[in-house]
């Protein structure tokens, strides 16, 4: 885990206060609300339906402990008494007051956290692998990576006034986890011919109202090029995206509209004339980064477990969980656990101030003090030891926290909705709890196999839904809620955009198409054959005639 | 009247804004681009920019100008810092000016961007008077990306402390 040094400490200290000054000055009327916006927007800081947002962030999903008990102590004291981990890795506290922000900012610095640009026209955090460091097939671990470029995009002079906001997903592993894919930009650490470890760059992707899929701009940069490089790919951007109209502000637009290799030209020019020295990181710095980030001192183990076994076999609940939540450690007597936030008819991604403190106690007492977040708004613990997590399961089962559901129907992302935001044209949250109460029994569950729902109470597809195996879009039809499925999305290796079905459905009709959808894919799949994999053979055809044929 | 102001303070603004084809007058001189300069004294003579023009296009200029003054049309439109980044790593050493109006709240970013100078419109100066710009341009000293403002930046600061 990357901890701050004097000069981060400082850093975020001084922006601190700096923002309380900013909120003073709000006050003051030195600054319009049209000027404050975008101030307090780089601090995270949202306007929602009913109250302000704070998004707080949560670098590349990694955290220890002490950070998630602040994040309980935050809910409890200055908030409602939950928090909502959303699909950026960051997490949102929908309910504190104005003047509460500078202090709870302070309380945040206290254990190295802020909200600097978790929303605004800058470049936001940094996602990633949530088992980078631990996982089997990894090339290197991304988070060394991902902590350089939150270091150099921080407040950065040139790239906080962007046409519009602007994310970078980094992955080290052969499988894609991180959804580089559907990202402004997308690093995959790769290594080339000779051995050496560089980053192959993506650019163009993107959810929204445009999904896009992003493009190779360059196969193998080395190392050190790194930021440069980034520098020459955002300065093209801030200089020729368009600025005239806010949905079409996206580098994905301006991509597509040049074309990869046009703008490809267009940034080599510029890294040819930038100065290099000036903005690449000194790999001494690289590495000092590197160091914090090396594996913990994991004790030698037997790969076998009596214990675990043991649990196993007179626990089926505990080997239920242990199947679906589990994830297989690179070291020998580990294991990596996602504890699931999406118990059955619960809202996606929350999490109350005791199920915050029981998380890092959990990460303190079973996980060498680690946890991160993951973009399906689940948790991860990623270093348990096989012979605790029995213990540690019965900890999580004491606060509600041991759904074994991970990558399944009911492990639902949904964005917010019309319950807090201000954008949001339908519900998303309550049509998530539905859906998750209809397909409630585990045995069924378990059956159906892997099936991401995703859902977006609008058009902006903060849920995710063009890359969901079954995409939902709530949208307003003339003051109704009316709600589009898309089917085939994903957003790994092989990436896809969901197709749509035809029209929508009535809010309360939901449950009942995804449960057609379902039954269509069980009459129609082969032996172990996903909902995926049963649609990418079979295509929409039968899908829709299930869901449309009544109509007709 | 606008006002302009740099790291020291308010200024006094000896240069005239002229129009398209207007006459030179005798003192110094802010020409809309591309405009007709040849021959034109360089240390009286200033450009001035929109924000979508190419850096590069400008560069011939370099030796003709001893100001060149970028728009911003918006505080929220920030192509402008990537144009006076660009000016100086082509080479431009002269006055760098930010027109249009902008927030103290950016004053540190415009000066990392290689600006010297600011005039922003009345009404936003009478809102924002000098005491906040002075207060904003320091109220992060510190920042991870080297600028030309002359600070040195975190990464250098920590070599330092390690004693390389």
């Amino acid at each position: 885990m990357y901890s701050y040094d004097e000069f981060d400490e400082r850093f975020v200290r001084e922006r601190v206060a700096q923002f309380r000054d900013q909120v003073a000055r709000r006050l003051d009327g030195s600054l319009t609300e049209e000027e404050f916006r975008p101030l307090r927007l780089m601090n995270g800081l949202y306007l929602q339906l009913h109250a302000y947002m704070l998004r707080i962030a949560i670098p590349y999903g990694s955290m220890n402990g002490r950070q998630m008990r602040m994040l309980g102590t935050i809910a409890e004291k200055w908030d409602r008494g939950y928090g909502h981990f959303t699909t950026r890795q960051n997490i949102q506290f929908n309910w504190p007051k104005l003047k509460d922000i500078p202090d709870i900012l302070d309380a945040l610095a206290d254990v190295g956290m802020h909200a600097i640009q978790t929303s605004g026209n800058c470049i936001r955090n940094t996602t990633s692998d949530p088992f980078s460091g631990v996982a089997t097939d990894e090339i290197e671990d991304p988070r060394a990576t991902c902590e350089l470029i939150r270091q150099w995009s921080s407040l950065h002079p040139e790239f906080t006034f962007l046409g519009r906001k602007f994310k970078i997903a980094v992955t080290g592993a052969s499988s894609d986890r991180a959804a580089i894919r559907v990202h402004d930009i997308g690093i995959e650490i790769v290594k080339n011919e000779a051995g050496e470890t560089g980053y192959r760059i993506l650019v163009g992707g993107g959810l929204g109202r445009t999904p896009m899929i992003g493009k190779e701009l360059r196969a193998f940069l080395p190392r050190e090029e790194l930021l440069p490089y980034l520098e020459a790919c955002l300065r093209v951007y801030n200089m020729h995206g368009r600025r005239d109209n806010k949905y079409k502000a996206r580098i994905k637009i301006l991509v597509h509209e040049l074309g990869i290799d046009t703008y490809r030209e267009h940034v080599e020019a510029e890294y040819a004339r930038i100065d290099r020295s000036n903005t690449a990181a000194d790999m001494a710095e690289f590495a000092r980064i590197a160091e914090q980030f090396a594996p913990p001192a994991y004790p030698e183990l037997p790969e076998q477990s009596a214990i675990f076994e043991r649990a196993l076999k007179a626990h089926p609940d505990f080997a239920h969980w242990v199947e679906q939540n589990g994830f297989a450690h690179r070291v020998p007597g580990f294991m990596a656990v996602t504890v699931s936030l999406k118990p059955v008819g619960g809202a996606p991604g929350d999490a109350t101030s005791e199920q915050l403190r029981v998380l890092a106690e959990a990460a303190e007492q079973y996980s060498m003090d680690e946890l991160r977040i993951t973009h399906e708004q689940n948790v991860v613990l990623p270093n348990v030891k096989k012979d605790e997590l029995f213990a540690l399961w019965t900890l999580l089962k004491s606060q509600g926290l041991d759904a074994p559901n991970k990558g399944l129907v009911t492990d639902i992302i949904a964005c917010p909705g019309l319950d807090y935001c201000a954008l949001a044209t339908a519900r998303s949250i309550p049509v998530a709890q539905e859906i998750s109460k209809r397909f409630s029994d585990p045995a069924r569950m378990a059956d159906i196999g892997p099936l991401a729902i995703k859902i977006s109470g609008c058009i902006n597809a903060c849920g995710h839904h063009h890359v969901g195996h079954i995409g939902i879009l709530g949208l307003d039809k003339a003051g109704v809620e009316s709600y589009q499925i898309t089917l085939g999305g994903d957003p790994a290796n092989d990436a896809s955009l969901g197709e749509r079905t035809g029209p929508g459905f009535s809010y309360d009709q939901v449950p009942g198409v995804i449960e057609t959808l379902v039954e269509t894919y069980l009459g129609l799949r082969e032996p172990r054959e996903t909902f995926l994999q049963t649609y990418r053979r079979v295509g929409m055809a039968p899908f829709k005639e299930a869901l449309y044929a009544d109509a007709a | 009247m606008p006002t302009l102001r740099d790291i020291t303070g308010i200024l006094e603004d000896a240069w005239t804004r002229l129009d398209e084809g207007a006459d030179a007058p005798a003192g110094p001189a802010i020409y809309p681009f591309p405009g007709d300069v040849a021959g034109n004294d360089p240390a009286l003579t200033g450009i001035h920019i929109a924000n979508d023009v190419d850096p590069e296009s400008v560069v011939p200029m370099f030796d003709r100008v001893s100001l060149i003054s970028v728009a911003f049309p918006a505080f929220t439109d920030g192509r402008g810092f990537s144009i006076g980044r660009r000016l100086r790593e082509a080479g431009y050493t002269g006055r760098l000016r930010a027109t249009g109006p902008v927030l103290a709240d950016q004053f540190r970013y415009l000066l990392e961007c290689g600006f010297d100078e600011v005039e922003v419109p009345d009404a936003l100066a009478a809102r924002q008077p000098q005491e906040q710009w002075e207060r904003a341009a320091d109220a992060v000293t510190l920042n991870y990306q080297r600028g030309y403002a002359g600070r040195r930046n975190i990464l250098e600061a920590r070599r330092e402390a390690r004693g390389v």
